[in-house]
């Protein structure tokens, strides 16, 4: 089946999320989508399938124009999406949701189990899935929930397959398996939109690949091109992949964690015995997929965790049990993980948010009183030494763009003296230039002579900036290694190969990402 | 060789177990507490010599059965043994790592109560036969509205105005039935009133996502308020036309009713009843086994889900809150119909807020809140018994009985209780 877009646009307001694009997907080939967060792919896909209708141009399948109005009418003509979020009931069993809303039945409506048990099974040996019909889906490891997602799209019989970054809560090895499947896939002639925004995979896969840009396509570059003309198309401008860091001055050691362990409200033990040390002037980077505790173990250290047991020092303090208002007074600065939730108060002025943790004390308060003067004077000067693009500090926070918001939480953690920072996800979601500034300003903090904790699911995040990375898989440590460690290893690491095995497994086997973008592949 | 390597991790991960279970205390802990409650103050404490007897058969039934007497103190305290026997036995599975299974809860509930009722009629008589058909007769409405309820909140949306509801199916099918001397008409015309307060709800809460509690309490004081005063302006002054709707009468199904204890409290029942019965277990049935159920639940739990697998997300709910609306209204056609033969102010007394809880202590399944709802109609009924009899408690203890039950349940405190995820939450797409 052939997908082609012509001059599609869609508008929110004023922004104009895509511009005129067009789009063709042969059948049977592999259309990586490629740019960064907030250039418009997946408003794009939406539109496609049928989640959002375009203001202008049109769909053609096989050069008939469709109108999908949702997404029923698209899975009516053979498209098929695999959401970034899973889109799956965690309740229900993995035949329960794939046959949702497209349900076999027999008599009044009696739901035929054995028909959709039957289907999953055959697709997943088909394409050898090992996805069990009957498994609840919440108890299903990530890799397996989005095979599960597959299976829901090609159930319906779907020819084009829309996998909208289908590797950001993957492992490399996940993803190697992933990108075998797109490969099966493709060899039964369905077409698929792979959208991303890692070079890498893109070279790995791609057939053809549409670079857009600020809702605009800019470019189609040959399959051959290098990362760094992918990455200077993506981003419109050359790129340094690597940040430039001196080798570290470690000092004493200032954040000591011992026996840290996490209890979630639904009783998992999600933080298992975890122990490790945080020395001054140093970046520790905790690597591994999303959701395998490192989000848990921040907030325990901040003291936003209820059942947190164990110990964190700081200078020999013990801070766990404390409040979280004693915490950053003791000097912890915190990063969290999702700025519009805990980092910021979207409807305070980016003014009162760059003093939330020091409003009632000197020099922003005098007794029970603001001193909004000084207040806005702060914030003036904040402003221009983060380059934080918000008009004036009396602008509300929810209307930045993430990248400024990220750069409002920053400058509020790091205009206070520091002990220790810990930054959970800290790029997560941002376009290129203010990656490289968030992290300057980490590695500049590191080199004040700060401990600096971070979290990252991003293997290039952790490479670029660690000095040493603590793996954590399922709640537990898997080891901490240098931060110069192999891709390959740290990759096996985080699914919970201890250091030693993946180092050897390594170096007899390259994943297959990596073997591709380097040209070794044999079997094309 | 690659994918080999490849694809070993992500086995290991699917074969063992994501986390490790922290035990609940909770559960055997609150067991032994009221089971010591049991052996202090109904085995121990008491006079030994009485004897506390059960009557099993009423007068009109066909297989009379002898009134079974026990000694109080003696029966008594064995039941509290055993209740103490099963906190032990909760406790060690709760050791082992298991949950304690919800068989285990019922036993450890008839157990307790049995030896109170053993203690509280020492030295005179009650009749278990009545006191169940009493029971009953509390439930109806209360099984009803948890339905209702459950309908709203299976698809997210929460309706506090189960009452506003029931008082609504009472008012208008007391009504309807009066001024065309049927009550079929009535019977009809009840699930008509409830739809129409659902109707209000849904249009508010589903089209514009006003919060979904706000919405509800305004409609139980609007109802309260338009049937008190069509009740003082009409029903009152004009009874013989307005508010002399009759009743069903009680139908005797043969064979079942003469099942002894349980036969006559079941199967002599109005029909309202019998259509309840079916109810339930066509809800049930429904809910669980059939495309309707798989989406109505899909709905609750993910909306967005449901959404990109081509279900109309707030049309489900629409229908659904309105679906629930006409039940409520049908249970409370058994306040007027059913059980008194007229129509008084208020008379739903809070039932809708009652079945509320027995839904969340039924944990949103059909089975499960009728079985809340007889608890509860159980422990309503038990004061008037009791009051009777005159036992040992004063009764305004017993009144508060089956509300400090509510809280209880609701508090969460029979087990863990995991509502729809999206419940309550508006689906507003973007």
């Amino acid at each position: 089946m052939k997908l082609q877009l012509r001059g599609i646009t869609k508008r929110f307001g004023s922004l104009v999320a895509n511009d005129r694009i067009d789009l063709t997907v042969e059948q049977g080939e592999i259309h990586c989508l490629l740019g960064e967060n907030g250039a418009g792919k997946s408003t794009l896909m939406n539109v496609i399938y049928g989640l959002l209708q375009p203001d202008d141009g049109e769909i053609l399948v096989d050069g008939k124009r469709i109108t999908c109005n949702n997404p029923a009418d698209a899975m009516a003509v053979g498209i098929g999406m695999v959401h970034q979020h899973f889109m799956l009931v965690p309740v229900f069993t993995v035949a329960e949701n794939v046959m949702l809303g497209a349900e076999q039945t027999y008599g009044p409506g009696f739901l035929d189990v054995d028909a959709a048990r039957h289907r999953v099974r055959e697709i997943s040996e088909r394409y050898g899935f090992h996805v069990d019909p009957d498994a609840i889906v919440e108890n299903l490891p990530v890799g397996v929930q989005q095979r599960v997602e597959i299976i829901k799209a090609l159930v319906r019989d779907a020819h084009v397959l829309i996998l909208d970054e289908p590797t950001a809560v993957l492992t490399p090895q996940e993803t190697d398996e992933l990108i075998e499947i797109m490969r099966q896939l493709k060899a039964n002639g369905t077409s698929i939109v792979f959208i991303t925004h890692k070079l890498r995979e893109v070279r790995a896969i791609a057939d053809r690949i549409t670079v857009i840009r600020l809702g605009k396509v800019v470019g189609e570059p040959d399959v051959s091109a290098s990362e760094s003309e992918l990455a200077s198309l993506m981003v419109g401008r050359a790129v340094t992949l690597a940040v430039a860091k001196d080798p570290p001055d470690v000092g004493d050691v200032v954040v000591d964690v011992r026996g840290m362990t996490v209890v979630d409200e639904r009783d998992h033990v999600v933080v298992d015995d975890v122990s490790f040390d945080v020395k001054s002037g140093e970046i520790l980077a905790v690597a591994g997929v999303q959701g395998n505790g490192q989000t848990e173990l921040t907030e325990a250290i901040m003291g936003l965790q209820q059942r947190a047991t164990g110990s964190v020092l700081l200078h020999g303090v013990e801070l766990l049990g404390k409040s979280v208002r004693s915490v950053l007074r003791a000097g912890v600065g915190f990063v969290p993980e999702d700025r519009r939730v805990d980092g910021l108060v979207g409807d305070f002025t980016v003014a009162e948010n760059l003093v939330l943790d020091r409003h009632d004390e000197p020099p922003f308060a005098s007794g029970p009183m603001l001193k909004p003067a000084v207040v806005r004077r702060s914030a003036k000067d904040r402003i221009a030494e983060f380059d934080i693009r918000a008009g004036s500090g009396a602008t509300l926070a929810k209307t930045l763009s993430g990248g400024n918001q990220q750069k409002v939480v920053i400058a509020r953690e790091l205009s206070r003296p520091l002990r220790a920072l810990v930054a959970a996800q800290p790029t997560r979601g941002l376009d290129v230039g203010s990656i490289e500034f968030v992290h300057r300003r980490l590695i500049a903090e590191r080199d004040k002579g700060t401990a600096v904790l971070i979290v990252s699911t991003e293997l290039d995040e952790v490479s670029a900036l660690a000095d040493r990375v603590l793996v954590m898989y399922r709640g537990t440590v898997v080891g901490i290694v240098p931060g110069d460690t192999d891709r390959d290893v740290l990759g096996l690491m985080m699914a919970g190969v201890p250091p030693e095995e993946a180092a050897e497994r390594a170096r007899q086997h390259h994943t297959l990402v990596e073997g591709l973008a380097t040209g070794q592949d044999g079997r094309e | 060789m690659r994918t080999e390597l490849a694809t070993r991790p992500a086995e290991s991960a699917d074969a063992q177990p994501a986390v490790a279970l922290t035990r609940h205390w909770r559960t055997p802990i609150m067991f032994g507490l009221f089971g010591l409650l049991a052996l202090v103050v109904f085995g121990i404490l008491p006079d030994g010599g009485r004897a506390s007897t059960f009557g099993l058969s009423l007068t009109d039934d066909a297989i009379q059965l002898a009134p079974i007497s026990v000694p109080s103190k003696l029966a008594a305290t064995l039941l509290a043994l055993v209740c103490l026997g099963i906190a032990a036995y909760a406790a060690w599975q709760t050791y082992l790592g298991r949950r304690v299974p919800l068989w285990l809860s019922i036993t450890f509930g008839v157990a307790f109560v049995l030896s109170f009722l053993t203690w509280a009629v020492a030295g005179s008589e009650i009749s278990l036969t009545s006191a169940l058909q009493g029971t009953l007769a509390l439930s109806v409405p209360l099984i009803f509205g948890a339905l209702c309820g459950m309908m709203g909140e299976r698809t997210g949306v929460i309706n506090i105005a189960i009452e506003g509801q029931l008082l609504a199916g009472a008012f208008l099918s007391g009504v309807a039935a009066s001024l065309v001397g049927n009550v079929w008409v009535g019977l009809i015309a009840a699930p008509l009133a409830g739809l129409a307060v659902a109707w209000v709800l849904a249009v508010f809460t589903v089209r514009y996502f006003v919060n979904q509690i706000i919405v509800g309490v305004v409609l139980n004081v609007l109802v309260i308020g338009v049937t008190n005063f069509l009740y003082s302006r009409l029903l009152s002054p004009l009874k013989d036309t307005w508010n002399s709707p009759g009743r069903f009468p009680r139908l005797k199904i043969p064979v079942l009713s003469e099942i002894p204890v349980i036969g006559p409290v079941l199967f002599h029942q109005t029909i309202i009843v019998y259509i309840m019965y079916v109810v339930v277990v066509l809800a049930h049935i429904a809910l669980f086994r059939t495309r309707w159920g798989l989406r109505v639940r899909a709905v609750g739990e993910h909306p967005e889900a449901a959404d990109t697998a081509g279900i109309g997300v707030n049309t489900v709910r629409f229908r659904n809150v309105l679906l629930g609306g006409a039940l409520a209204g049908l249970g409370g056609a058994y306040f007027t119909l059913g059980a008194v033969g007229l129509f008084s102010p208020e008379m739903t007394a809070g039932a809708g807020f009652i079945a509320l809880a027995a839904m969340i202590m039924g944990r949103w399944t059909p089975i499960g809140a009728v079985f809340a709802a007889l608890l509860f109609g159980f422990a309503n009924n038990l004061q008037s018994v009791l009051g009777i009899i005159g036992s040992p408690i004063p009764s305004e203890f017993m009144l508060m009985a089956p509300y400090l039950l509510t809280i209880f349940a609701v508090a969460g405190l029979v087990g863990r209780i995991r509502p729809p995820a999206f419940n309550g939450q508006p689906y507003i797409k973007s």
